[in-house]
C-alpha cells in the first residue's frame, strides 16, 4: 500500500527534453473552480487531465471561511435570486457584467443543493433545513456555511468526487506558458514537473484556468503561497484580454499581530455573528461611516473606514482597530467560529472569548481578471475558458461575501460544460516548434545565471512596493512610483537565478512567478492610473468622486505587439425588465 | 505561549535543517543557519528568511501558512509538526527541522506523499440513502457529530507518527484514512457500511491504539477514542456478535 521509492531522477540542469501527453480538456488550477470544472468536463464525456502547482486539496478555496451566498429564503423567505441579482450588481458598483450576475444568482442556489448532495454537510436550522448567517451588504441572511470552514468542506468535498471518478490529476505543476496553433486556437501547454524537475508539454483540445487570484503581489495579504495570478499572465501572453485589474479587494478585517501572520483573514463571519468594531478610544466608529448598517456595510467602505481610522490616529499601538466578538460566550463563539478562536489562541495568545482581537485590512480578493463569457466562461481566444478568481464579470468594483464560493461553483461548472462539448465538435490543434522551444529557453535561463538574484527577495520587493503606493487609497504619484519601482525590479528579473538541482527547485518554480508578478502589477498599475475616479475598491485621493458619465465602463488590457494597451469599454446595459429588478 | 520565554529576549534562532535528494544517501546532511528573532516567529517565517537571505536551494512545501492547508508538515525536534504553526520560542536552543520519515524523500524537506491518494480512493465513497426527500433534512446534532472528523487538513502528520504505516510492516490505511471513513460513516444520510472494507482491505486490525496519532494532530481530532476505537466496534459488532449476524441477515440490511 505504502511505497519507499524516492520519485527522484537526476536530470540535467540544462536538459530541454520534455514528454508530451494529450487530453481533451485541461485543466489548470484545483480549487473550487478547477475541481469543478474537471467534474462537468468529466461528466461530458470529455477524457479530462487536471494540473494543479500545490498539492491536491490544498488551494486557496479551503482558507474561505464564512460561507456561500445563494438565496434558499431558509431564514428569510422574501429573498429571492432576484434581490441576490440585484445586491450583486448594487454592490460592484454597477460594472459587473449583467448577465454573469444573472445566470450567477440564479443559478448558485441548485449549486448548494448539488454540494449537499455530494456530501458537505451544512449547518442546519431548528427545522433541519440548511441554515443561513447574515453577512456584509447581504439584504437578506444568505451564506449557507459549515462553521468557519465552509471551503475547506467545499474543496474535500469536490475531491471526493473527482477522487471517486477517478479524473486523472496531476499536482505540484507549474504551467509556464500557453501556445495556439495556426489558426489562433488554444492548443497546447508547457509544464514543470516540480517532484521530478522534467518539462512535459500537454496538448488539449480545450483549456480552462481556474488558478485563482494574485494577492501575493501585496505584504499584507491573506492569500496563500500559490496566489501569484500566474493564470493572468498565461492568458495575457496567449492574447487573452484581461479586464478591471485595478480592482482588489482589500477586506476590512485581517490580523496585524504577531508579524509572522499579519494579514490573515479574520473571517467576516465574526461581524456576521454579532461582532462590534471600536477604536482605540472606545468609538463604535462605523456608526459614523454607515449608520444603518453600521459592521455589516459592503467590504470596501468597511476597509476604508478602519484605514481612515488608522490613518487619522484612532488606531492601536500596532496600526489596527479592535473587534470584539466577546459578548456571544464561549461556548457560541466555539461552536460558531472554531478556526478563528484557534488561530487567534495558537497564533497571537489571544482568547477571543474574552479578549478583542486587533485587526487591519488586508488584500483578499481581485475582482479584476480574464475576461469571461457569462454563458461559456470562454475567453476571446477560442478553446480557452476561465472561471473562478482568475476570471472577471461577476463581482464589479467589489465582491460580496460569500459570492465567490458561489461564483467558483456556478461558473466552474459552466466552463466544463463548455469545455467538453468544444472539445467533442473540434479536433486538435498543433502549436508551432519554435514557440515550445523559445519558451523552454526562456524558462531554463534561471539555471544559467551565476551570481544572479534571488526570487524570493524579488517577490518581496515586488510585493512591498504594490503595499507601499498601490494600496487601498491611490494617486497618480503614489502609482507612478509603484511603476518605476516595478520596472527596476523588472530588470533585476532579468538575471533571476535558480539555485540547485532541477528536481523541487522552488528557486525555479518562484524565478517563473516572479515574472509572472511583474507583468500583474504593471496591469494593476497603469489600469489603476486609466481609472481617474474612485470606485468600490479603487480609491483615488486625487480623484475622490465616483463618475458615473465617464466610468461605468471596465478597463480591458491586452497585449499588442509586445505592448501593453487598454481599452476602455463601456457597461453593457441589461434590458428594461432586468434593470427594473435593480434597486440601488 | 509567547509569554513563556526565557528572561532575555531572543535575539535569534539557530536552525539545523536536513538537506540532501532522495535517491541520492551521500547528498544527505544538515546545514545550520542562524536567523534573527521576530515576535509571533514560526519555523517556517524562519526557514523563508534563510530562502531569500542565505540559500535560495532550500526546498520546502508550504501553502496558507495559517494552519489551514496541511502543506507544511515537518519533523520539528523530532516530533511530526506543522512548521506554519510551531512557534521557535517553543525551544530552546538549536531547532532541527527534517522531513517526514514515513514517506519517500524528494529533496530536503519536502516528501512524496502522493501515495495517499491511491490509498483514498480505495475508501467507499459518500453514498445517500436512496428515496430522500429533497431537499434533505438533516439534524444539527447529526451534523455536529461528523463534523471533528471533517476538520481534518490531511496534512498527513498522523500517517508519518504512526509506527504501522511508518514501518510498511502492514497494508493498513492508516489514521488519516480511517478518520475519512469515520467521517463518511458518520454522515447522517450515508447509507453505506464501510465496516467490512476496514475489516478486509484496510487492515484497521493492525491498529494497536497506541494513540500517538491523536496526540500530535494540529486540528486536534481526538483520531484514536472517537474515530479508530468506534470503527473498531462496528467491525467487532457486525462480524463477530451473533445477534447481530442473525439480525442482518433476516433484514438484509446494512
Amino acid at each position: 500500500m505504502w511505497s519507499k521509492e524516492s520519485p527522484v531522477k537526476n536530470i540535467p540542469k540544462d536538459d530541454s527534453s520534455y514528454e508530451t501527453i494529450t487530453c481533451d480538456v485541461l485543466i489548470v488550477g484545483a480549487g473550487g473552480a478547477g475541481m469543478r470544472a474537471a467534474i462537468a468536463s468529466f461528466d461530458g464525456g470529455a477524457d479530462t487531465l487536471i494540473v494543479c502547482k500545490t498539492l491536491l486539496g490544498k488551494a486557496h478555496t479551503v482558507m474561505a471561511e464564512g460561507g456561500i451566498a445563494a438565496s434558499l429564503g431558509n431564514i428569510d423567505p422574501n429573498d429571492s435570486w432576484e434581490v441576490h441579482f440585484s445586491d450583486t450588481i448594487v454592490e460592484g458598483q454597477s460594472i459587473s457584467n449583467w448577465k454573469t450576475a444573472y445566470i450567477y444568482a440564479k443559478e448558485v442556489v441548485d449549486r448548494v443543493y448539488e454540494l449537499e448532495q455530494y456530501g458537505a454537510l451544512f449547518d442546519r436550522t431548528d427545522d433541519g433545513k440548511i441554515m443561513q448567517r447574515p453577512f456584509g451588504a447581504h439584504t437578506y441572511r444568505r451564506l449557507c456555511y459549515i462553521g468557519d470552514r465552509t471551503g475547506l468542506e467545499l474543496i474535500r468535498t469536490l475531491e471526493d468526487q473527482v477522487l471517486k471518478r477517478k479524473i486523472p490529476f496531476m499536482d505540484e505543476v507549474e504551467i509556464t506558458a500557453l501556445f495556439k496553433d495556426a489558426t489562433g486556437r488554444a492548443c497546447a501547454a508547457l509544464a514543470i514537473k516540480n517532484r521530478t524537475g522534467e518539462l512535459l508539454l500537454i496538448q488539449f483540445k480545450a483549456i480552462i484556468l481556474a488558478t485563482g487570484g494574485c494577492g501575493k503581489v501585496y505584504e499584507v495579504t491573506s492569500n496563500s503561497y500559490e496566489s501569484t495570478g500566474d493564470g493572468l499572465s498565461l492568458a495575457y501572453r496567449a492574447g487573452a484580454d484581461l479586464m478591471d485589474m485595478e480592482m482588489m479587494q482589500f477586506h476590512p478585517t485581517g490580523m496585524i499581530y504577531p508579524a509572522g501572520v499579519r494579514g490573515l483573514l479574520v473571517t467576516e463571519a465574526v461581524r456576521g455573528e454579532g461582532g462590534i468594531l471600536t477604536n482605540v478610544k472606545g468609538e463604535r466608529f462605523m456608526e459614523r461611516y454607515d449608520p444603518k448598517r453600521k459592521e455589516l456595510s459592503a467590504r470596501d467602505i468597511v476597509a476604508r473606514s478602519i484605514y481612515t481610522e488608522i490613518i487619522e490616529g484612532r488606531g492601536t499601538a500596532n496600526g489596527a482597530v479592535y473587534l470584539d466578538i466577546t459578548k456571544r460566550g464561549p461556548e457560541y463563539i466555539k461552536k460558531k467560529l472554531p478556526s478563528m478562536y484557534y488561530q487567534f489562541l495558537e497564533f497571537a495568545g489571544v482568547d477571543i472569548t474574552k479578549q478583542k482581537m486587533e485587526v487591519a485590512p488586508t488584500v483578499h480578493y481581485h475582482m479584476g481578471g480574464v475576461r469571461a463569457d457569462p454563458e461559456t466562461a470562454g475567453t476571446n481566444v477560442p478553446g480557452f475558458y476561465a472561471a473562478g478568481e482568475v476570471a472577471c464579470g461577476l463581482h464589479g468594483a467589489n465582491r460580496l461575501g460569500g459570492n465567490s464560493l458561489g461564483d467558483i461553483l456556478v461558473f466552474g461548472r459552466r466552463a466544463g460544460i463548455a469545455a467538453a462539448r468544444f472539445a467533442k465538435e473540434n479536433s486538435m490543434g498543433r502549436a508551432a516548434g519554435q514557440d515550445i522551444e523559445g519558451e523552454v529557453k526562456r524558462i531554463l535561463a534561471p539555471f544559467d545565471s551565476p551570481n544572479g538574484t534571488n526570487p524570493f527577495a524579488l517577490k518581496e520587493r515586488i510585493a512591498a512596493t504594490m503595499w507601499k503606493h498601490v494600496g487601498i487609497v491611490r494617486n497618480e504619484k503614489d502609482l507612478r512610483a509603484g511603476l518605476a519601482d516595478i520596472d527596476v525590479i523588472a530588470e533585476d528579473a532579468k538575471r533571476v537565478e535558480a539555485k540547485g538541482p532541477r528536481i523541487y527547485n522552488e528557486s525555479w518554480v518562484a524565478s517563473i512567478q516572479v515574472w509572472n508578478m511583474v507583468l500583474e502589477c504593471r496591469a494593476i498599475i497603469t489600469s489603476a492610473l486609466e481609472r481617474t475616479e474612485s470606485r468600490g475598491a479603487h480609491t483615488r485621493s486625487d480623484y475622490p468622486a465616483k463618475d458615473d458619465a465617464h466610468w461605468l465602463a471596465n478597463i480591458i488590457t491586452r497585449d499588442d505587439g509586445g505592448k501593453m494597451v487598454h481599452e476602455v469599454v463601456p457597461v453593457q446595459k441589461p434590458p428594461p425588465e432586468v434593470a427594473a429588478l435593480i434597486k440601488e | 505561549m509567547m509569554a513563556e520565554m526565557a528572561q532575555e529576549p531572543r535575539k535569534e534562532v539557530t536552525l539545523r535543517v536536513f538537506r540532501g535528494v532522495g535517491n541520492d544517501p551521500s547528498s544527505h546532511r544538515y546545514d545550520t543557519f542562524t536567523v534573527p528573532h521576530e515576535d509571533g516567529m514560526v519555523v517556517l517565517n524562519a526557514i523563508h528568511y534563510i530562502q531569500s537571505h542565505f540559500d535560495s536551494s532550500l526546498s520546502a512545501r508550504w501553502n496558507c501558512k495559517a494552519g489551514r492547508c496541511g502543506s507544511c508538515s515537518a519533523e520539528i525536534n523530532e516530533v511530526p509538526r506543522l512548521m506554519c504553526k510551531t512557534p521557535v520560542d517553543k525551544f530552546e536552543g538549536e531547532i532541527t527541522v527534517e522531513p517526514m520519515r514515513a514517506f519517500p524523500l524528494v529533496r530536503d524537506l519536502a516528501t512524496d506523499v502522493s501515495d495517499n491518494w491511491a490509498v483514498g480512493m480505495s475508501i467507499p465513497p459518500f453514498t445517500p440513502r436512496t428515496g430522500l426527500k429533497e431537499p434533505w433534512t438533516i439534524k444539527q446534532e447529526d451534523v455536529e457529530r461528523s463534523r471533528e472528523m471533517r476538520k481534518c487538513i490531511e496534512c498527513f502528520l498522523c500517517q508519518d507518527v504512526c509506527h504501522v504505516v511508518r514501518e510498511h510492516k502492514a497494508d493498513y490505511i492508516g489514521p488519516r484514512w480511517v478518520v475519512k471513513a469515520a467521517s463518511l460513516d458518520m454522515h447522517p444520510l450515508d447509507g453505506i457500511n464501510r465496516s467490512d472494507f476496514l475489516k478486509d482491505q484496510a487492515g484497521l486490525g493492525y491498529c494497536n491504539i497506541t494513540k500517538c496519532c491523536q496526540e500530535i494532530c494540529p486540528e486536534h481530532i481526538i483520531i484514536t477514542d472517537d474515530a479508530i476505537i468506534p470503527e473498531k466496534e462496528r467491525v467487532v459488532d457486525r462480524h463477530y456478535d451473533p445477534l447481530v449476524w442473525a439480525y442482518r441477515k433476516l433484514r438484509g440490511s446494512k
